[in-house]
């Protein structure tokens, strides 16, 4: 019973934050002085284009935002096109959809994160790990570096990287998703190509990843080493390797929570990276639509970040709900 | 207060960031008002007359880099100072008050934590016409007081029970003059090390933004210099003057503000400094993993 309450907290806890999030993504971009549809026609009537057209591209956003209604019936109409996958027309690439520019974009930004996320949290967990138990030098030289490693912003080393082996000693493109002038398609040559342009930005993710989770599992590990109940294993004469399994299991359950938050930042989380090497994910597609002003599609992109984050995160804490039940007797208030 | 320690790793991480500053405070005074100035071609290497270099305007790299550095540490400082300010308030009257207060404080808390950051930022830019640097450094803040509210409310309530508190009410002490004299002092150690990572999360959240085009309008900051060198193709021209000092100044600023807080962390907490047993393991040991509570995210469900 204790869970089925925790489980209904938790969910509308989530919707009512998910609420306050669709609601600042519908308001904010509306309070851009001026109107934005106004400021992109007349950025387009500067370039040339003809009269009639312009009115036809107008009456077009007009009537898709709503603009001519009041705000509350704007938001209705926001909600009801978000409930039929309908992220509007983009404005830079009119008349593209946004939901097709974002699906183009979506699988380099999830092929690059993804397995960065998966490797470094695998190696950034052993490596942490290993500096506990081993010690002395091996561990003061894992534990600097890692923590600089995670201190540093991941953009910085993207471009270090970038200059280092694309640039200074040519071995690797300087940036793309694939060579220029070539369409993607599922042929042996594109898959190697795509693979050369992809070893960089994912080192520089994979690199940053490894620093961070060795860090937090070393912590964890010493004070799992430190308390009690290793101490009473020991008394008692356990040998080593059990004791190291029983650290093991409890330093992983944060790491763990951990790996499942990192995924959920996942779109949002690097978007910088595939600007510096001019990645064709969702990073490089925010970047250009806030040089165009490309509302709906800045839009669309802090919508998709919102969702997967507050989701993942609700995914954890009913895992969470689950596995300790400490965490469902302090919500029902019976700490 | 004399047991109070500092380490050494405190003093170099002092000393480096004091070495930052005054390379932000007094480089823009020396070089007076030479900011946008031409002095060269597109991307000069460094000579004589311009240390490192000039960008893709032909301005020249050193002095973008002192006013740079400036802006970067105006909206650090300030944005740490708003931000941290908010996060002690509302989480000292949420953690002193419990009961409706403090379910109120905490949900509006909870919920701004539960939005990423970058999405508000990345809105409230967009949204924002004309960026000046104290703008930025507000919108910032309003996206990074939580965790600090979060941690300070759960610290003022394990003060909140203590018998000096009562003798403070009952002597007729307001809640203000009760928080401010009898809690805060609690506090203040917590409060200095969220202050100086909210210092650095802000810096870097600032660069982040300029990167992605919505970083201050007409000012120089470290973020700025790296969009123009993105921009302006230095790195695949191999132009490293324009994007390594920029690059380095942020890495060492984040690196340095860091080890401060951890080092803070030491001096304030003597249990992390003991370790008779393993002595160089202890005296490194868990200060990330309180480091971690700082921001607040073990403290949550308490």
């Amino acid at each position: 019973m204790r869970l089925r309450g925790y489980l209904i907290g938790k969910t509308l806890w989530y919707l009512g934050a998910m609420v306050v999030a669709v609601g600042l993504n519908f308001l904010l971009p509306r309070l851009v002085p001026g109107n934005p549809v106004d400021a992109i026609v007349a950025q387009l009537g500067r370039s040339g284009t003809q009269a009639e057209t312009l009115e036809r591209i107008h009456r077009h956003y007009v009537e898709q935002f709503g603009l001519d209604q009041p705000l509350w019936s704007q938001f209705l109409t926001y909600l009801g096109n978000l409930a039929h996958f309908d992220l509007g027309t983009s404005f830079a690439s009119y008349p593209a959809k946004v939901e097709s520019l974002i699906l183009e974009a979506l699988p380099w930004t999830i092929g690059l994160q993804l397995p960065a996320i998966l490797i470094g949290w695998l190696v950034g967990n052993a490596l942490g790990a290993l500096a506990a138990f081993k010690g002395g030098l091996f561990d003061r030289g894992a534990f600097l570096s890692s923590l600089f490693l995670s201190s540093m912003p991941y953009y910085c080393l993207a471009i270090i990287l970038l200059y280092l082996f694309a640039v200074a000693l040519p071995i690797l493109p300087p940036g793309g998703g694939y060579e220029y002038g070539t369409t993607p398609e599922l042929s042996i040559p594109f898959i190697v190509d795509v693979l050369r342009h992809y070893w960089l930005p994912f080192f520089s993710l994979v690199l940053i990843f490894v620093g961070g989770q060795a860090v937090g599992m070393r912590s964890m590990a010493i004070y799992e080493l430190n308390s009690d109940y290793v101490n009473y294993g020991r008394s008692l004469g356990l040998p080593d390797n059990r004791i190291v399994r029983y650290i093991f299991r409890n330093a992983m359950l944060p790491q763990l929570t951990g790996l499942a938050l990192s995924i959920g930042t996942l779109v949002g989380g690097a978007l910088v990276t595939e600007i510096v090497f001019s990645y064709p994910g969702i990073g490089y597609l925010l970047f250009s639509a806030i040089s165009q002003n490309d509302y709906p599609v800045i839009q669309a992109i802090t919508l998709i970040i919102v969702i997967t984050v507050l989701v993942s995160n609700f995914l954890v804490e009913v895992a969470y709900g689950f596995v300790d039940p400490r965490i469902r007797a302090a919500q029902a208030g019976e700490r | 207060m004399r047991m109070v320690r500092f380490t050494p790793r405190f003093w170099i991480s002092l000393a480096v960031f004091s070495v930052v500053v005054a390379f932000g405070v007094f480089g823009p005074m020396v070089a007076g008002d030479k900011l946008g100035e031409g002095v060269g071609g597109l991307y000069d290497p460094p000579s004589a007359q311009a240390w490192l270099g000039t960008d893709d305007l032909g301005h020249d790299i050193f002095t973008n880099l002192m006013f740079g550095t400036r802006t970067s540490l105006v909206i650090g400082f300030v944005a740490g100072a708003f931000a941290t300010v908010i996060g002690v308030v509302v989480g000292l009257l949420a953690g002193y008050h419990g009961g409706r207060v403090e379910e109120a404080l905490m949900g509006v808390t909870n919920v701004a934590l539960a939005i990423p950051a970058i999405v508000v930022l990345i809105l409230l830019s967009v949204a924002l016409d004309f960026r000046s640097i104290v703008t930025m450094a507000l919108v910032i803040a309003i996206t990074s007081w939580p965790w600090t509210a979060r941690a300070v409310r759960a610290q003022t309530s394990s003060v909140r029970t203590r018998e000096h508190l009562d003798v403070a009410r009952l002597s007729g002490a307001g809640t203000w003059n009760i928080l401010l004299w009898d809690v805060l002092p609690y506090l203040m150690s917590y409060i200095c090390m969220a202050f100086v990572l909210q210092i650095s999360s802000a810096i870097l959240a600032e660069a982040g933004l300029s990167l992605l085009g919505l970083g201050p309008s007409d000012s120089v900051s470290l973020g700025i210099m790296l969009n123009w060198a993105l921009v302006g193709e230095s790195l695949r021209t191999g132009a490293w003057w324009a994007f390594v000092p920029p690059t380095v100044l942020l890495t060492l600023i984040a690196f340095t503000l860091l080890m401060l807080q951890s080092s803070l962390d030491q001096v304030f907490n003597p249990r992390l400094r003991g370790g008779r047993r393993r002595p160089g393991l202890a005296s490194l040991t868990p200060q990330t993993g309180v480091g971690l509570d700082v921001r607040g995210e073990e403290g949550g469900e308490r």
